[in-house]
């Protein structure tokens, strides 16, 4: 049996639900698929549409969703359900809890991974190493169980097979699930499409100059193009961007259909969240740049002067 | 108090990596302290800087050359380390459960330890860590602050961030933006030298041949054209727009 983890917390499944489910169809060839769904119960219903067996998670326990909460549900999940192989989406919950469920249940852990396939106790997964820049090939060697976290917007999103069961799940949990105590939290700026589940990303670096520049000179190209807004680390530091617009080592992988990078000198921690884009473009006064060197397109020139003649272009291009 | 700085040794991130039959060739490659970790050691001297009474124990798994890292982490204000010397590439998960051994043989109050490695960009290390340990955990950790019995940090999550707070002991992963960390300096680098590296084999800890293997590594290089645009802003701007629309067919 094939576990999928998931959860739904602005109320409806995300897109990495989906793709989680294309990952154990591919995978079960004869056993069963599964899920387990924190969140509202209409999320479970929801993906009763595409799975044979849901467990709708929707204790108020889970809420603030923390790490070990969910650890110790979804070990009871996996139990219940005879899951001999959880998977999750590598995004930073994934990539907390699944390790510790990988601890529990005394699995091998595929992080992150690109493609898998084979069966429980042999699978063989393909990911990204040393900042994205090889390409591996792991396999499971031992270990109960198989834990995998499937990086997003990889997978094809699965089509419906309606028809499947919601069993609500009760998980009991120690007082070590509550110990951590959640303060305040800040969301991210909403209204514009979702930078992981965007085609088109506009991205700007410290040589935008200000926050104030960011937004003139980045946010109408992304209008524009309907793209999703990036920023590196140093912006994000430097406040003048939220964190979740973060693309890097320590923020998101994107592989958009095109990238443009405004102001972006290209620091290897950057490239590594977005070198698996198909096209790149970038916008640098610096010739010299580290970008320039993964680019398909650039122009070399000052970025408060090249990217509103971009943007209108494009307006034109778009508008033709 | 006691802090554990667990730490790796990685290729420079801008050294170039080549690839050969037998996977990643590390051979020539100038290694460093892996900048995720090196986020822990700069923490833990911030935290005695502040007043704190604490011992800061550097602790790694890895091969003999690893040792250059250590002795780094010692020059910036470790007090000791702990080396499990082995050319075994063993897993994450397998990992935690050998290196929580010594953490507990410490009786450490804390473990810092980057949040994704450099080489394998693997993100389990300080979950699974503290999963062994049975200890709670802040994972993408930019703030910290120490009270008695507990830790307050701020941390990245999906949708943004949030602040957290939870008892000692805990594992802490560190990145980018949690401190700016200093460079050793030289009289630091000699005295390094004479502080104690107890080395330890890893068949004291039971581990096992790990769970994972990995079977092949190619380099991956996507082709880029590489073409740069001349002219004033205006005509750049134009052609660009018009070899998405041509030849990128992106638009």
């Amino acid at each position: 049996m094939i576990l999928i983890v998931t959860t739904a917390s602005g109320g409806t499944l995300p897109k990495s639900a989906r793709e989680l489910v294309s990952v154990a169809r591919e995978l079960a060839s004869g056993a069963q698929v599964a899920a387990a769904v924190v969140g509202p119960e209409a999320a479970a219903a929801e993906m009763a549409n595409y799975v044979p067996q849901v467990y709708a998670l929707t204790s108020d326990a889970l809420q603030p969703l923390r790490a070990e909460a969910l650890t110790a549900a979804v070990q009871q999940v996996a139990a219940a359900a005879g899951a001999n192989t959880v998977i999750m989406a590598a995004n930073r919950l994934g990539q907390s809890v699944a390790p510790r469920v990988a601890v529990r249940l005394n699995a091998a852990l595929l992080e992150d991974v690109i493609q898998v396939s084979g069966t429980a106790g042999a699978y063989e997964a393909v990911r990204y190493s040393y900042l994205s820049r090889v390409t591996e090939t792991v396999r499971t060697v031992g270990g109960d169980a198989t834990v995998i976290t499937v990086k997003p917007n990889v997978f094809a999103v699965a089509e419906p097979q309606p028809g499947g069961a919601v069993t609500a799940h009760a998980p009991q949990l120690d007082a070590s699930a509550s110990r951590v105590s959640v303060g305040q939290r800040s969301a991210a700026s909403g209204g514009r499409v979702k930078l992981e589940e965007a085609s088109v990303v506009v991205a700007g670096g410290r040589g935008l100059g200000s926050a104030d520049a960011f937004t003139a000179l980045v946010e109408p190209m992304a209008d524009v193009l309907n793209a999703g807004v990036a920023s590196t680390r140093a912006v994000v530091d430097a406040g003048w961007r939220p964190y979740a617009e973060q693309v890097g080592q320590t923020g998101k992988s994107v592989a958009p259909e095109l990238y443009i990078a405004l102001g972006i000198s290209g620091a290897v921690q950057h490239l590594s969240g977005m070198n698996r884009s198909k096209v790149i473009v970038a916008v640098n006064k610096d010739a010299d740049a580290p970008i320039f060197r993964i680019v398909d397109y650039g122009i070399v020139g000052d970025v408060a002067q090249v990217a509103p003649a971009l943007t209108a272009a494009l307006k034109e291009a778009k508008g033709s | 108090m006691k802090l554990i700085t667990v730490l790796k040794q990685v290729p420079d991130a801008e050294a170039r990596i080549r690839a050969g039959a037998a996977g990643v060739d590390l051979d020539g490659v100038t290694f460093v302290i892996d900048g995720m970790d090196e986020y822990g050691v700069e923490e833990a001297i911030r935290l005695r800087e502040a007043g704190n009474e604490v011992e800061i124990v550097a602790l790694a798994l890895g091969p003999a050359r690893y040792e250059e890292a250590i002795r780094t982490a010692l020059a910036l204000g470790a007090d000791r380390a702990v080396h499990i010397e082995t050319d075994v590439d063993l897993d994450p998960i397998s990992q935690a459960r050998v290196l929580a051994q010594v953490v507990q043989q410490e009786g450490a109050d804390m473990v810092l330890v980057g949040g994704k490695q450099a080489d394998w960009d693997s993100a389990a290390l300080g979950p699974a860590l503290a999963e062994v340990l049975g200890w709670p955990h802040s994972d993408w950790t930019t703030k910290l602050e120490l009270a008695a019995g507990s830790v307050t940090v701020e941390h990245d999550t999906d949708d943004g961030h949030e602040s957290l707070s939870m008892p000692l002991p805990a594992v802490i992963t560190t990145q980018q933006g949690l401190n700016e960390p200093r460079y050793p300096t030289l009289p630091n680098i000699m005295k390094a030298k004479r502080k104690e590296l107890a080395k330890r084999a890893l068949d004291e800890f039971g581990a096992g041949a790990g769970l994972t293997q990995i079977t092949s590594q190619q380099i991956q290089t996507r082709e880029r054209l590489g073409k740069v645009i001349e002219g004033d802003a205006a005509s750049a701007a134009a052609e660009l727009v018009r070899l998405l629309q041509s030849e990128a067919k992106v638009l």
